[in-house]
């Protein structure tokens, strides 16, 4: 069991690695409601189950061709790489686990990025691939982040990020702490130029990558049911002693302390951002 | 053992408690044993020296965290004149855990703003261990722009195990607190130093410590997650602590060579609390030097250059 999967609480496990390694099956289990879903059937409601719309986990290749338009999309820093600068070493090494993790998901880092439009409107769209090691944030996230960022102030187009991930990535220590303030400060830049940043919070978003760019959109909007905190559950259990509140970090909860804006089926997502965001950019509605 | 002492330390406590107990001796017996007291000082000094030439990481750690460390506001004392504290962030509550406030520095009225660590019980409660929640570091940011407001420099002393992880901090939207600081700090108007005093943890860190020139105290700490949390996650045994403060690189030492602070503040012999006097010269020391530098970058070079600053964070490759 990886470390991330470890810290997660039972309930919100949902492609353990173990399962993952196993060729895909026909079929496939509902978390939430436990119904047999047929598997292309789920894939094509983008993970969605038909039966309770429990969101499952979305992959970040597969939450972009679903999002976007079809037709052309321009991939944004695919040439960015991980590199292990502190040479750090815990029960296996960092460089092992950068190979391992992308021979596993097929991906340099846990951030992809693309220029599409999405009903019509020209965007830059980040997206988390929580397979990633926990979809962790280093230097390669928050890299990738800025040059999303960069190119949507160049073309003065909007910005969406889909946030999946457990926080800043231990292995590269302080270096990840700083992608928090390297991301914050180039929404900063965004902001002042009245480029519009929508973060969307998918399941999970936790730590530093909550803590920093995911909570600065000007809008924020969250997908049904996503753990979306500060801390881990399971830390702040332990540190308050008490058993925590149903439905508590969900965004649900969020929604009613006042963090997101909204929330918003996946199937939904491509027709009310697009409309939000031809009303930030004074466009003239579809 | 002195249980004000930490492990490493112990066998100089020992012989600055012979030394205690000659001297004592020393003053109603005619025997003449200053030879031999000052002969054990500087056998002391010279274990102090040997000692805490070979301090690893967790030794590190430990003393950032010591019980007898300086606090925020031992510092403010010893290092500005007229600090008054301001209260509050105007919507929820005054988080005890950060303070802040005008003050003069040499006569120049800036901000300061601090993590501030209990010294007994119940103030430890009161202050809750130095954990900030969100209306914290919104009474921070509602200072922030004041100290904009006034063109006066901000000045942040940062020592926290980190942000508080709790109920009401969640509901409270401790992670937006954070990410709105990080987000007004990158282009406040006004030159901002910020100096790790003790403990540097993680993002509850980093909410007030984002400047134009970001110091550490010689044995305190930087670092994305506690030794310990780190362990427990990925050699799943808090017992590791040990490798995993060696893992993280820590220290001032290891960040100033990443080039991720960029400078580090001298601590007297035996650290920060055996001479706090001496500590806070030295800050203060370093505060008007860094200040001196800022005021002649001018506010729009000052701006970009921190800008560049954060964007040059990270290490990658781009393939080929």
């Amino acid at each position: 069991m990886s470390w991330f999967e470890k810290l997660m609480p039972s309930r919100i496990r949902t492609e353990g690695a173990a399962k993952g390694n196993v060729p895909e099956g026909l079929w496939t289990k509902c978390d939430k409601c436990s119904s047999v879903l047929y598997r292309a059937e789920l894939e094509r409601n983008q993970m969605v189950c038909p039966k309770c719309d429990h969101h499952m986990r979305l992959g970040a290749r597969a939450r972009l061709q679903s999002f976007l338009d079809q037709g052309q999309l321009e991939e944004i820093a695919a040439n960015i790489e991980p590199v292990d600068a502190l040479k750090f070493r815990d029960s296996k090494k960092y460089k092992e686990r950068i190979l391992q993790a992308q021979k596993a998901t097929n991906e340099k880092d846990a951030l992809v990025v693309m220029r599409g439009t999405v009903k019509g409107l020209p965007v830059v769209v980040a997206a988390f691939e929580f397979r990633f090691m926990g979809g962790s944030m280093g230097s390669v996230v928050g890299e990738k982040f800025v040059q999303a960022a960069n190119v949507a102030l160049e073309q003065n187009i909007p910005l969406i990020c889909f946030s999946a991930s457990g926080g800043a990535r231990m292995q590269e220590a302080l270096l990840s702490l700083m992608q928090m303030a390297k991301t914050s400060a180039v929404l900063k830049k965004m902001s002042k130029r009245g480029v519009p940043f929508v973060s969307v919070l998918t399941d999970p978003t936790m730590g530093g990558v909550s803590a920093s760019f995911a909570m600065l959109g000007d809008i924020n909007v969250a997908e049904p049911n996503a753990l979306i905190g500060f801390a881990g559950p399971r830390v702040i259990e332990q540190t308050v002693r008490e058993v925590l509140p149903e439905g508590f970090q969900r965004s649900e909860f969020l929604l009613e302390h006042g963090t997101v804006d909204m929330i918003i089926d996946r199937r939904d997502l491509p027709e009310k951002l697009s409309s939000l965001l031809l009303m930030l950019t004074n466009k003239p509605a579809n | 053992m002195n249980p004000n002492f930490l492990d490493f330390e112990q066998p100089i406590a020992e012989l600055e408690a012979k030394i205690e107990e000659l001297r004592f001796v020393g003053d109603d017996s005619e025997v003449n044993i200053g030879d031999e007291i000052s002969r054990l000082q500087d056998k002391c000094r010279s274990l102090s020296e040997s000692i805490f030439s070979k301090l690893k990481p967790w030794d590190i750690a430990r003393l950032a965290r010591h019980p007898q460390r300086p606090y925020t506001l031992d510092y403010i004392d010893r290092i500005f004149t007229d600090f008054q504290e301001l209260h509050g962030d105007r919507a929820f509550a005054d988080d005890k855990a950060i303070v802040g406030g005008v003050a003069r520095l040499d006569g120049r009225p800036v901000m300061v703003i601090g993590h501030q660590k209990g010294r007994d019980t119940k103030e430890k409660i009161r202050r809750n261990f130095g954990m900030p929640s969100p209306e914290g570091y919104r009474k921070a940011m509602r200072l922030m722009k004041m100290a904009e407001r006034f063109q006066l420099p901000l000045i942040t002393f940062i020592d926290t195990p980190g942000a508080y992880p709790g109920v009401g901090a969640e509901e409270r939207g401790q992670s937006e607190a954070i990410a709105k600081n990080l987000f007004v700090m990158a282009d406040l108007k006004t030159p901002i130093i910020c100096t790790v005093i003790g403990e540097g943890g993680s993002g509850g860190a980093l909410a007030i410590g984002v400047g134009d020139n970001v110091m550490m105290l010689e044995y305190s700490t930087y670092s994305v997650i506690s030794p310990e949390g780190c362990a427990s996650i990925l050699w799943k045994s808090a017992d590791k602590a040990k490798d995993a403060a060696e893992a993280l690189g820590i220290t001032s030492e290891r960040l100033k060579e990443l080039d991720l602070i960029d400078h580090i503040i001298e601590e007297p012999l035996g650290s920060a609390y055996r001479d706090v006097d001496q500590a806070a010269i030295n800050i203060k020391r370093a505060l008007t030097d860094s200040l001196k530098n800022l005021d002649q970058m001018g506010l729009d070079k000052l701006l970009e250059h921190r800008y560049q600053r954060l964007m040059s964070f990270g290490e990658f490759s781009t393939g080929g």
